[in-house]
């Protein structure tokens, strides 16, 4: 079943006098629980794509269907409860606020959508132990490494169990090593069952996805799935 | 997000920069401070005076040689030619009215006291016996004035309480007699211990009969009359009656002036309120400046917390969580700046009180009220803007910063 359908997407940029076509005619499918890495030169649409579909921003044309809703036509607050409900962030930078402590962090998306203290408790100590990081729950960001932080904004993305994990430049803050626990970390969820699509540079990584696509001025220059059928 | 979440996110947010929130709390602070500091001192003013004013006796009604054009106060009275002299015999005849319930004359004057070989200037009071508990006046020892006829004044001293001291140190001071100017009294009461007042210093004062004093000063005429009304309602009764009975006594001329210590009071009175309520206002102003820099730290708060603002939507807040949290920082930030301000004006008030203890400085109620609330009022209404503005960033830029 198909839980992204993008059907002649369009986001158009004005930059001064100069039209910039971030997106052009766009049309993608990805099934659930499909592993996609999105590849590509900087400046050639995949951080605008994967905005698109995590509703961060809208298309000037085209339809988005997320598990066969259109969701390009919801009130920005719709769109919050979709994300909120369906989509998991992993960011380049981490994004973790920093005078909350990891427990907390990961709470935060419970705590957003009003699920009661007790419950948020249960679910953080699950996955504090899921993540590695028991020891680690009253620690505040600045006293992480970089894998643990990484560790910590995966748990905060998958708390609220999601479909979908949309992952920007996972390990690009990371070393060798560490990038590689985190994404092992990333391919267990999605062995898991949830659907993963990762934008990376690093050809390595993107070489352990099951699909890849690789985008140039906005367009799908190639998709492994097409090119294998 | 549920409230308490919201309100522990809003704390954990403004703990978070402690420096910047201190300072817009210590502004707030300042402010209502300054409300309840000033609103005591200005209060405190009003109740000083009124008390006074008040401690001179209830229900007064002053008659006054002279007429002045309009009524009130007016210092001028007090020096006024006089066309026809007020007399004893016109006092007395003030008891007919019946509005009134007591009456006492008043003639003024200094003199020397001596006894013992000791000597010094005092203050004579002329009066009859009702005038001592008109001016709710205490005796210490002995008894009042006796109840006798107006014009035969008995050679008898009521002194007051320091004249005793420095007359007679420990030695009882009634029965003793004494030399008032050119007169041996025999002093028959002693008053107690009041120390400064608006009206006289009771404490250097000696009180004779009125006929007494008219005889010890040369004079017929009279300084004051005192007069009692009935109640607090006969008061304008008993003004028209007293002017009245003058007017006839003195072959239909108005030359009195008849003022009511309630006048006088409300006068004062409205003086000092209004006194209190311009530095209120004055005050108030450093309320507005303290919300505009908490509006100032919030927008700082904002650009600060982009990032985070894009976090939080793409984690699924929706813009009314992000207004409220930012809303609530900013109502958090005036709310403990009010109540730590609050308690700062209290101390301040109370420290005021125990340096001058005659001084009520007790802030008024409705000035506490409308300081709290001014408080809450601008950091709440200030903060609308910077969390409108955070609500309405857009996640992929706000994101971008970080």
């Amino acid at each position: 079943m198909a839980l992204i359908e993008l059907k002649g997407i369009e986001r158009v940029f004005q930059l001064g006098d100069a039209t910039v076509h971030a997106l052009a005619g766009l049309n993608l499918r990805i099934d659930n629980g499909e592993y996609v890495a999105v590849m590509g030169p900087s400046g050639s649409g995949k951080s605008t794509l994967l905005n698109l579909l995590g509703l961060l921003d809208r298309p000037n044309a085209g339809t988005y269907l997320l598990e066969g809703r259109d969701v390009t036509t919801l009130s920005p607050d719709e769109q919050a409860r979709v994300r909120s409900e369906r989509i998991g962030f992993v960011f380049q930078s981490f994004h973790l606020v920093p005078r909350l402590t990891a427990a907390e962090n990961i709470a935060l998306p419970m705590t957003l959508a009003g699920i009661p203290a007790r419950e948020r408790n249960d679910r953080v100590a699950r996955a504090l132990a899921g993540f590695g990081l028991e020891n680690r729950a009253d620690h505040r960001p600045e006293q992480l490494s970089g894998g643990q932080r990484q560790r910590v904004a995966i748990a905060r993305a998958t708390i609220m169990q999601p479909a979908l994990i949309l992952a920007d430049e996972p390990t690009g803050n990371l070393d060798r090593h560490t990038g590689e626990e985190v994404v092992s970390l990333l391919e267990g969820l999605n062995a898991s069952g949830v659907t993963l699509i990762v934008v990376t540079h690093d050809q390595a990584m993107g070489a352990r996805a099951r699909r890849q696509l690789v985008m140039e001025d906005g367009r799908l220059e190639h998709d492994s799935a097409n090119a294998a059928g | 997000m549920r409230l308490a979440d919201t309100l522990r996110f809003a704390r954990d947010a403004a703990t978070g920069y402690p420096m910047r929130t201190a300072l817009s709390v210590l502004a707030m602070s300042i402010g209502v401070a300054a409300v309840v500091i000033l609103t005591a001192l200005g209060d405190g003013a009003r109740r000083y005076v009124v008390g006074q004013f008040s401690a001179i006796g209830t229900n007064l009604v002053i008659v006054l040689p002279g007429r002045s054009g309009t009524g009130g106060f007016n210092p001028a009275n007090a020096i006024t030619t006089t066309p026809r002299d007020l007399t004893i015999d016109d006092a007395g005849s003030l008891r007919r009215a019946s509005a009134v319930s007591r009456v006492a004359p008043l003639i003024v004057g200094t003199s020397e006291i001596s006894f013992g070989g000791k000597l010094r200037e005092i203050m004579v009071a002329g009066s009859t016996s009702d005038f001592i508990p008109i001016r709710n006046f205490e005796l210490a020892q002995g008894r009042g004035l006796p109840d006798e006829d107006w014009n035969r004044g008995s050679s008898v001293a009521i002194i007051g309480n320091k004249i005793r001291e420095e007359l007679f140190g420990n030695e009882p001071a009634v029965g003793q007699l004494i030399r008032v100017g050119d007169r041996r009294l025999r002093v028959i009461g002693v008053l107690k211990a009041v120390g400064q007042g608006l009206g006289m210093n009771t404490d250097e004062l000696v009180i004779v009969p009125a006929a007494l004093a008219q005889a010890m000063f040369n004079t017929n005429t009279l300084f004051r009359i005192l007069v009692e009304a009935r109640s607090r309602e006969a008061i304008p009764e008993a003004k028209e009656q007293v002017m009245e009975i003058l007017k006839q006594r003195h072959r239909g001329e108005e030359d009195v002036t008849v003022i009511t210590q309630d006048a006088v009071l409300v006068t004062f009175d409205k003086l000092l309120g209004a006194l209190t309520l311009g530095v209120a206002g004055i005050a108030a102003i450093s309320l507005a400046v303290a919300g505009i820099l908490v509006m100032n730290v919030m927008l700082v708060a904002v650009t600060q917390r982009t990032g985070e603002i894009g976090l939080l939507k793409a984690l699924g807040a929706p813009a009314r969580t992000i207004r409220l949290a930012f809303l609530t920082e900013a109502a958090m930030l005036s709310t403990v700046g009010a109540v730590v301000g609050y308690l700062l004006g209290q101390l301040g008030a109370f420290a005021l009180r125990q340096a001058f203890p005659v001084f009520p400085a007790y802030p008024p109620d409705w000035a506490v009220i409308a300081g709290l609330s001014t408080a809450l009022g601008t950091g709440l209404l200030f903060g609308v803007m910077p969390a409108r503005r955070a609500a309405r960033l857009d996640p992929v830029q706000a994101l971008m910063k970080h």
